[in-house]
């Protein structure tokens, strides 16, 4: 069903008042030659419930119900029922950009609370109204740096999320910018490699807290370091749900702040939609990528909402503009600003303590286990990677015939027999200690 | 006027319910490392939150309220199944993680949707990777790139036409590449002289939106194909418009060398105020191996992700894999309609756009009516010269009388544009109220203009200052704590 309206007489019609006889004549501009002759080669259309009996049968191929304790910067957090019924709202789901302000100020207003609660987060004075993810967050990022000191050193902690620094060095290739990638040691930033490679070159330092393998990183040493270049921003990858315990950015007086933002309200669909935010101090305003909403007033002095510095846009300065993005992942803020609405402080609070007191019961508990230690002596937040006596690659295959994933194997971004496991307020008690317990029977086999 | 969500806050308020803890070991955070001062987050109850929200939306126009006729934009109804089915938990919980093994049924959707995209475009292949349309200019932008580097090609020019959307010249420096913007002839269409006086050995590429955003079919599409191929220059189409095209034309077999499709506009998905979109990009034979990794292929047993071109791909540009969940609409969109349903999207859209466009031509100045594609441009520039009536002016009295207004000011190439696109799930009754209500605004223009100077007058709010906001910025409502 092609969800049209018109009838054919309705069709016979129109084109009767349009002034041809049949469809073909408004192709004509068309050279014939590129029409295609014969139907395209496709499956028969499908009805409704047809439809519905397929995706039936497809996701029985799926295992979406595990005991799962994967993370890796896409987390399993609770999403209260209402989220999904504010965002599914036509007003909101089917409405475009909000250009024309005087309908859409529903959209305008949202955004506009959602930029004050990723502030509020931060500690940040200004937040745009969304990327499409952590990853391409972080290159914008490190391209707003680079305009801004107009430097072209970028130097990136080891630890970063490795899916970001792929999508960081695809964004930065061919266009003169210069990464430098600092070691870890003992999973944190090295902070004396990053004091000998910050120079008045420097761009800016980006750095993930938690960073890629859940370690904090001390980012108040590190703000010193980056600080101690005149121009050199710092630029924090952070996990938003930690935010609730650990440092706020302004502490440390980060320069540019940007993380994902799924953990808030947002299903894990399999890695996509997802949103990145990102914020920064007045000073660095007209460098922002994307949009942002500001309060004003209209004709009659009332409080609206506008798109507003619009001219750092593509649709405005072209090849010129902050960056291309025009299309965000607008409807994934609307759900992190309804989830945090309904979480309130207290809600959000516990979700980060519960995740943070799970995580280190059941670091605990795996370390008990012999072969099993914590790879690191690092304080964490609600990840943690793990050395294990047997290759993770193994222990995954095994535990998955019982509806357990128990983490990443690390092995693919450079760290043999570790395992990163995620824990979130979702886990139990009950469910952690069936992972301990099949851990157990690994290493016994 | 609503009152902020944070000022409904009421101290104590809850919205949420959690399970008790079950463990009491503390949160291992230390005090260094603790946060200073909390963030302000309001509590409120969830009825408070879903008034509030239900509020601001009744303050938005969208597609089941009414007509939204957004040139470029393809603002058309999509089918309400798709949210039921891909609400299904076997796919919302997926993690990116879990071995592809025990995500057989969502890898073999994406899988189907990369050869079904690819059979009606005639590409060879399609990474779903990017996830907006300017997303997927920089993908291609990239590709183009890889493969000029792979050949030795020392290119650093992009030439795009003046009528080009803006996220094309954005994408063209993204990638490291040099504007080169050629001028539209009077038709509103490539200007073969300039394009051949623009191109040269340093070319890298062109990209074109075809139909262009006047909606026209670029008809000398051939020659600029030709031009650009000549000195090894790649041509790019902009999918954005590819909704006039479905199941009629395969931009891969008439010379176009890479495509983005914006999924959102032209397959199932609503626009969600601002996104989530998708992307993808399709790519003839000799470009494939410049693809986004993974890739998702398939051997006798299995789907899998495939990295065997990493060598030579342009890498990752998304997390993940892209907006799964957005792909997965455009592939239950795509089954439902089949061949038969995606050509019949194009011959409504196609016959929607020309029958508003010849009801309104005596009333608004139509630059360049032979007869459209999906959507066509008309300007307010007869009210403008001779009532002093803006398009804005006009486009906010469209507001009054219930409709969403065109996409205004562009293309940048005709004054004052009004860029119409109605597509193919509007019905013949809603047009004609559309015309109607037009007519009518021209006649406001000529005996009234005041009315549209100070319209709109019934919309949840007056005409914004666009300026206020720019001189006195207050991007956050402001906290005390």
């Amino acid at each position: 069903m092609p969800f049209i309206s018109n009838t054919d007489e309705q069709r016979q019609q129109m084109l009767k008042e349009i002034g041809v006889e049949k469809f073909s004549d408004l192709l004509v501009h068309i050279p014939s030659k590129f029409i295609q002759k014969h139907h395209i080669d496709m499956d028969e259309p499908l009805s409704e419930l047809e439809l519905s009996r397929k995706v039936a049968k497809l996701a029985s191929k799926n295992i979406a119900d595990a005991n799962s304790f994967l993370g890796g910067g896409i987390y399993d957090h609770f999403i209260p029922a209402a989220v999904d019924h504010i965002i599914l709202k036509p007003e909101f789901h089917t409405a475009y950009t909000p250009y024309q302000a005087e309908v859409s100020q529903g959209t305008l207003q949202y955004i506009y609370e959602y930029q004050t609660l990723i502030c509020e987060l931060t500690g940040m004075d200004i937040s745009n109204a969304g990327m499409y993810d952590g990853a391409t967050a972080s290159a914008e990022a490190i391209l707003m740096a680079v305009r801004k000191t107009k430097k072209n050193k970028a130097i990136i902690a080891g630890t970063l999320n490795p899916k970001y620094l792929a999508v960081i060095k695809a964004y930065t290739e061919g266009i003169g910018v210069k990464l430098e990638i600092i070691d870890n040691k003992d999973g944190v930033v090295d902070l004396e490699a990053l004091k000998a490679t910050v120079d008045n070159d420097t761009a800016c330092v980006l750095v993930q807290t938690p960073n890629f393998l859940g370690n904090l990183e001390d980012m108040f040493a590190i703000e010193e370091i980056t600080h101690s270049s005149k121009k050199a921003l710092l630029i924090v990858a952070v996990d938003p749900i930690s935010l609730q315990l650990l440092n706020s950015p302004k502490e440390y007086k980060a320069d540019i702040v940007l993380g994902e933002g799924q953990a808030l309200g947002n299903a894990m669909n399999f890695g996509g939609p997802l949103f990145g935010f990102l914020a920064t101090t007045s000073k660095l305003t007209r460098s922002i990528p994307g949009r942002i909403v500001g309060a004003t007033l209209d004709a009659d002095g009332n409080r609206a909402y506008t798109l507003t510095l619009q001219a750092r846009e593509q649709h405005i300065r072209r090849a010129k503009a902050t960056s291309n993005i025009c299309s965000n992942d607008a409807l994934c803020g609307l759900a992190a600003t309804v989830y945090m609405s309904l979480m309130g402080k207290d809600g959000l609070h516990q979700v980060a303590e519960y995740s943070a007191t799970k995580a280190h019961y059941l670091a605990e508990e795996i370390s008990k286990i012999d072969g099993f230690e914590l790879a690191f002596e690092q304080p964490f937040f609600k990840e943690f990677a793990i050395k294990t006596p047997v290759s993770p690659a193994e222990i995954i295959n095994k535990l998955e015939a019982k509806k357990i994933f128990p983490g990443i194997d690390l092995a693919r971004f450079g760290h043999e027999n570790l395992l990163l496991i995620a824990v979130t307020e979702k886990k139990s008690k009950e469910e952690m200690d069936e992972l301990v317990s099949a851990l157990m029977e690994v290493t016994n086999d | 006027m609503t009152k902020t969500i944070f000022e409904k806050h009421t101290a104590g308020r809850k919205g949420f319910s959690l399970p008790k803890n079950d463990v009491t070991t503390s949160n291992g955070i230390p005090a260094k490392f603790a946060r200073k001062k909390t963030p302000f987050i309001p509590e409120l109850s969830e009825l408070d939150v879903l008034r509030h929200y239900t509020e601001l939306g009744d303050k938005n126009h969208c597609i089941e309220k009414g007509f939204y006729p957004l040139g470029s934009c393809t603002m058309k109804y999509n089918p309400k199944i798709n949210e039921t089915l891909v609400r299904n938990a076997a796919f919302n919980n997926l993690h990116p993680y879990q071995n592809p093994d025990s995500a057989q049924g969502a890898l073999e959707i994406m899988y189907d949707l990369q050869n079904d995209l690819a059979q009606l475009s005639g590409f060879a292949g399609v990474t779903l990777q990017p996830v907006a349309g300017a997303h997927g200019e920089f993908a291609g932008l990239k590709v183009m790139r890889a493969y000029h580097q792979s050949k030795g090609n020392e290119k650093n020019e992009i030439i795009l036409p003046d009528s080009a959307h803006g996220t094309n010249p954005a994408s063209v420096t993204l990638a490291g590449y040099k504007v080169v913007e050629i001028k539209s002839n009077e038709k509103g269409m490539v200007d073969i002289e300039d394009l051949r006086a623009a191109t040269n050995e340093k070319t890298a590429g062109f990209m074109l939106t075809n139909p262009n955003t006047l909606g026209i079919f670029e008809s000398s599409f051939e020659e600029i194909a030709k031009i650009i191929h000549e000195v090894d220059g790649l041509m790019y189409m902009d999918g954005a418009n590819f909704n006039a095209l479905l199941g009629r034309v395969k931009p891969g077999e008439i010379g176009f060398d890479i495509m983005h499709y914006n999924l959102h506009k032209t397959f199932g998905t609503p626009h969600g105020g601002g996104g989530p979109g998708s992307g993808p990009i399709g790519v003839n034979e000799k470009l494939l191996k410049f693809l986004p990794i993974p890739m998702v292929n398939k051997n006798e047993t299995e789907y899998f992700f495939d990295y065997s071109h990493e060598e030579t791909s342009i890498g990752h540009l998304h997390t993940f894999f892209g907006n799964f969940a957005i792909n997965f609409r455009a592939y239950l969109y795509i089954k439902m309609l089949g061949a038969k349903g995606l050509e019949r999207v194009s011959e409504n859209a196609i016959i929607n756009a020309n029958y508003i466009m010849r009801k309104l031509e005596d009333y608004y100045y139509i630059p360049h009516e032979e007869g459209c594609m999906h959507e066509f441009v008309a300007s307010g520039k007869w009210q403008k010269d001779k009532y002093g009536v803006s398009t804005l002016d006009i486009a906010k009295r469209i507001l009054d009388k219930g409709f969403h207004a065109p996409t205004v000011y562009f293309p940048l190439i005709v004054k004052e544009a009004m860029m119409i696109e109605p597509t193919e799930t509007e019905s013949k009754e809603t047009l004609d109220e559309f015309i109607a209500a037009m007519i009518e605004i021209a006649k406001e223009a000529e005996e009234n203009p005041e009315i549209l100077h100070n319209s709109p007058l019934n919309t949840p709010i007056r005409r914004v200052d666009d300026t206020l906001a720019v001189r006195e910025l207050n991007v956050r409502f402001p906290i005390e704590n």
